[in-house]
């Protein structure tokens, strides 16, 4: 299992270092000056020239190729041009929140979705099947932010019962604030998951393995939950990866919405502002999360797929 | 004496088809005493397979509705409610189906399977339970048992998993065993070993079995009883020697009739038809010898020397390539105009790797293809396209080898368009002259693939590859998806349309019967290599190599009198064609029989 999640990581280091790549080809790409957009139309051409020297702009192209490679490992991203903090240390604050966000709106929502979708599979064309038919057209059809302020107006200021700001402090204070938007951006995860695992199940169900399974006499349970879900799992497995980056962008709107802190509402006011080393380093995170994930999800297909395994 | 271990009585099922009920099983009944083997014959859409099911009573309930009485050991078991139902499945009626891969959960070990079916009915701890498991497969034959207990299902050969999935239905020693078509996707040497060890099983056990199968062949060897189904009916049944000897009803008769016989071809150098089965009394009316096509005076109109086709198999992180496999192994050989050439062997001989080869579907390493005297091997993107209007190729599946979407007019018409060789107006009527010369009628060309039958449809691929008036047709397994009866009317055009056109047919199927009938030469290929190559006469009659000799013993014969002689011990299965990269593959010579006939030395 060990060597497995390391071999995934190792995979994984060439994707980092094109995603790095793109990132510092795509901002020599921009259009405009970096010392012109940071010192802005006033500054003289000597501060300009000072700013180059200080910043290391004025350096061969590949020498700032590796200074920016050496700055993204070690976690540097410079300081903020408007508040002149740190950007890793912006990051790290609003991190958490936007983690724990995505967290609880995908576990929700594999939580729920998944024994939704099973649920209706069994009882194809019933009733589950066809509330979840409906469940899934209205989680669909309604914007999440739309979603949100629905939820916020009514739970939390008609009710009174969950607060409309701030990303709260301490465990139960943070939960008790993540609640109404993880809710939110749960809802179109539940259709999305249970619509994915009843279409994978189906699809497992009328295999001539879930057949043999039948004939020697394994009880419907077993079937169902030994012998169909594991192979339904796989397709379900990318569509939670999927699932998770959508939820990450997702959350970007709903942090807006919710007035949370966290990475969208930082890189919304970044670019607002255009404070460049912020959404160098508010875009790079993102990058890596996307790269974590997929590992993640490449792992664990190895989990649930054996042959995976003997494979690699 | 005791009673039958399974007598079902008037067993009638129908499906749920929109607000009613359709039968599709229309009143069967039969008896199985313990150790007798009851076969159930019929062919594709009889209700052999729904049959089964409704003993086992695995049909989704609300879609369907099962009547009469199925009686285990004089317990109506269609009356149980479904939780002692099942601890009847698995326990004291045990099933295997058809395609092994399929039926095995492809994410858990085959000994795990095996001990779940263990566990499940008795009350044993888990280690006991894997302890019988491996007993089982070393039972089955399954070399080093237990070290294979946690293999998964694709580390398995196709008739490994078989005898996996026999293992798991004697798991709780049942005392009937069905047998869904359990060797059809097999070949004939591991058919002959799973039938032996089927038999053998049964002999120690005392289980009755009933036996799904379309082959007349495997019924002579396997069965006891025989019931013979059609369109749900029961047609008829009786002992083996009643039905193969003195069957009464003409659907036996024409089943029968219209099965190849292995040998029925001695003495008769050129192909022959399958005999025309009168519809009506089931007579089988023997068809006159083909007037010999070949022309030998002609140069070879194919000619294939040395052909090579390896591919390499990469591994690792970065892909390093690990070793190669020889899927053709210099193949040599010439193709007359108005001649059949049979490539047989068994699947992963490399028989389809070779076709591809010669059309350069997939790319050869060495060698020459001369079409007409032109090296295709050699030919330019262009030219290999106009090079292709020569030679056609008819595939296995004819279900996947049409567009679902496309009318069959415009499927047959595609190829002739495509190499300009007329307006669309001319199209039309080539469609509709290809679509009689293939037994259907012109008026057919607007519909879609899904409104043919399979054997239909076959026809249809047929005229789209004589379309563009090819010299060579190249039939990969193209009639071993097919009925019996309907093989042999695809069989029987195809000779039709060689005599009519000259066209010179490459063969390649694991049928001996059908290839006896069909070719005028034949060449037994094994792992990738011709082991023996001569008159199809000179080869079924005096077979030289140990493989055609194996081949063709493997055969099962149609008829109750001459069972095959039983070799259990014999598990030999085909050997893998992987080499190291820097393996050199030794030459071969090639000893020479009699005129044309060559075998490897």
């Amino acid at each position: 299992m060990l060597r497995i999640v390391l071999t995934r990581l190792f995979d994984a280091i060439p994707t980092v270092l094109l995603v790095l790549t793109l990132v510092f080809v795509s901002l020599r790409l921009l259009p405009g000056d970096p010392a012109l957009v940071a010192l802005g139309d006033q500054a003289t051409a000597e501060q300009l020239e000072l700013f180059r020297e200080q910043t290391g702009l004025n350096a061969p192209i590949w020498e700032q190729y590796l200074t920016f490679l050496r700055d993204a490992v070690t976690l540097d991203f410079g300081t903020s041009l408007i508040t002149g903090q740190p950007v890793l240390d912006t990051i790290a604050r609003n991190l958490p929140y936007t983690l724990e966000l995505t967290f609880v709106a995908v576990l929700l929502g594999a939580l729920m979705g998944i024994p939704f979708g099973i649920f209706a599979a069994v009882r194809k064309n019933k009733l589950p099947d066809q509330s979840m038919r409906v469940f899934t057209l209205i989680g669909y059809a309604i914007p999440d932010f739309y979603l949100g302020a629905l939820l916020l107006l009514f739970f939390g200021l008609n009710l009174g019962l969950f607060p409309v700001i701030g990303g709260g402090e301490g465990f139960l204070d943070r939960l008790h604030h993540v609640a109404l938007p993880a809710l939110t951006l749960a809802f179109v995860k539940i259709a999305f998951i249970g619509r994915l695992t009843r279409t994978a199940l189906l699809e497992v169900l009328s295999k001539e393995y879930v057949r043999t399974a039948r004939a020697k006499g394994a009880p419907e349970r077993d079937v169902l939950l030994k012998h169909a879900m594991r192979n339904a799992m796989l397709p379900v497995t990318t569509g939670l990866g999927l699932s998770i980056l959508a939820t990450l962008s997702g959350s970007v709107a709903i942090e807006l919405v919710f007035n949370r802190p966290g990475l969208g509402e930082m890189l919304m006011s970044a670019i607002a502002q255009r404070d460049y080393p912020m959404i160098q380093g508010g875009v790079i995170v993102f990058a890596l999360f996307v790269v974590v994930v997929n590992t993640l999800v490449d792992i664990g297909y190895q989990i649930v797929d054996p042959r995976l395994r003997k494979a690699a | 004496m005791t009673g039958p271990v399974l007598s079902v009585r008037n067993l009638a099922t129908s499906f749920r088809k929109g607000q009613g009920w359709s039968r599709v099983v229309n009143g069967i009944s039969f008896d199985v005493a313990p150790r007798q083997t009851v076969a159930v014959v019929g062919e594709s859409g009889s209700g052999k397979s729904v049959t089964a099911m409704s003993i086992m009573r695995l049909h989704n309930p609300e879609k369907s509705r099962v009547e009469g009485q199925v009686l285990l050991e004089g317990r109506d078991i269609l009356a149980l409610p479904e939780a002692q139902m099942r601890r009847i499945r698995g326990n004291d009626i045990a099933m295997i189906f058809q395609e092994a891969m399929t039926s095995l959960n492809p994410l858990h070990p085959i000994g795990k399977q095996i001990s779940e079916a263990i566990l499940l009915h008795n009350d044993c701890s888990a280690d006991e339970a894997k302890q019988r498991a491996v007993a089982l497969l070393d039972k089955v034959r399954i070399p080093s048992a237990a070290s294979r207990y946690d293999d998964l299902p694709f580390n398995f050969s196709g008739g490994m998993r078989q005898r996996g999935m026999i293992a798991m239905a004697l798991a709780c020693k049942p005392k009937l065993l069905i047998a869904d078509e359990p060797t059809t996707a097999l070949d004939v040497t591991i058919q002959a070993q799973i039938l032996d060890l089927i038999r053998e099983l049964q002999r120690e056990e005392g289980m009755g079995v009933v036996f799904i199968t379309h082959d007349m062949g495997v019924v002579a060897e396997i069965a006891d009883q025989v019931v013979v189904m059609n369109r749900g009916d029961e047609v008829e049944s009786g002992s083996v020697r009643d039905i193969f000897f003195n069957a009464t009803q003409p659907y036996t008769r024409k089943l029968l009739g219209a099965v190849p016989r292995l040998g029925s071809m001695a003495g008769e150098p050129l192909p022959r038809k399958f005999p025309e089965i009168d519809g009506v009394t089931g007579a089988a009316l023997e068809r006159d010898v083909m007037p010999d096509t070949v022309r030998h005076d002609q140069p070879p109109v194919l000619s294939i020397t040395g052909v090579t086709t390896r591919f390499t198999i990469n591994k690792g992180r970065f892909g390093r390539a690990s070793g190669r496999v020889h899927a053709v192994e210099n193949v040599s050989f010439d193709l007359m105009a108005g001649e059949t050439l049979s490539i047989v062997g068994e699947s992963g001989c490399g028989k389809s790797t070779l076709g591809k080869s010669i059309l350069r579907l997939v790319k050869s390493q060495e060698g020459k293809a001369l079409l007409n005297g032109r090296d295709l091997f050699g030919l330019s993107k262009s030219e290999l396209r106009s090079a292709r209007r020569d030679i056609q190729m008819i595939f296995q599946d004819p279900f996947a080898s049409l567009d679902p979407r496309q009318s069959v007019g415009r499927a047959i018409a595609e190829p002739y368009l495509a190499h300009g060789m007329g307006t669309e107006a001319e199209a039309g009527r080539v469609v509709g002259d290809l679509l009689e010369q293939v037994g259907l009628s012109a008026d057919m060309a607007q519909r879609l693939p899904h409104q043919f039958s399979g054997g239909q449809r076959q026809r249809i691929c047929i005229a789209r590859a004589l379309a563009l008036s090819p010299k060579v047709i190249v039939a990969d397994e193209s009639v071993s998806a097919l009925d019996v009866s309907v093989k042999a009317q695809v069989i029987n055009l195809m000779l039709d349309l060689q005599a009519k056109y000259g066209l010179s047919y490459l063969f390649i199927s694991h049928d001996m019967a059908v290839v006896e009938r069909i070719s005028h030469r034949v060449a037994v290929l094994y792992m990738g290599e011709i082991v023996e190559i001569g008159p199809r006469e000179a080869i079924f009659a005096n077979p030289q190599h140990p493989y055609t000799k194996r081949l063709l013993a493997a055969v099962p014969i149609p008829d109750p009198d001459h069972k095959r002689p039983s070799k259990v011990a014999d598990v030999t299965e085909l050997r893998s064609p992987i080499r190291d990269l820097d393996f050199a593959p030794t030459r071969r010579d090639y000893r020479q029989i009699g005129e044309g006939h060559l075998v490897m030395a």
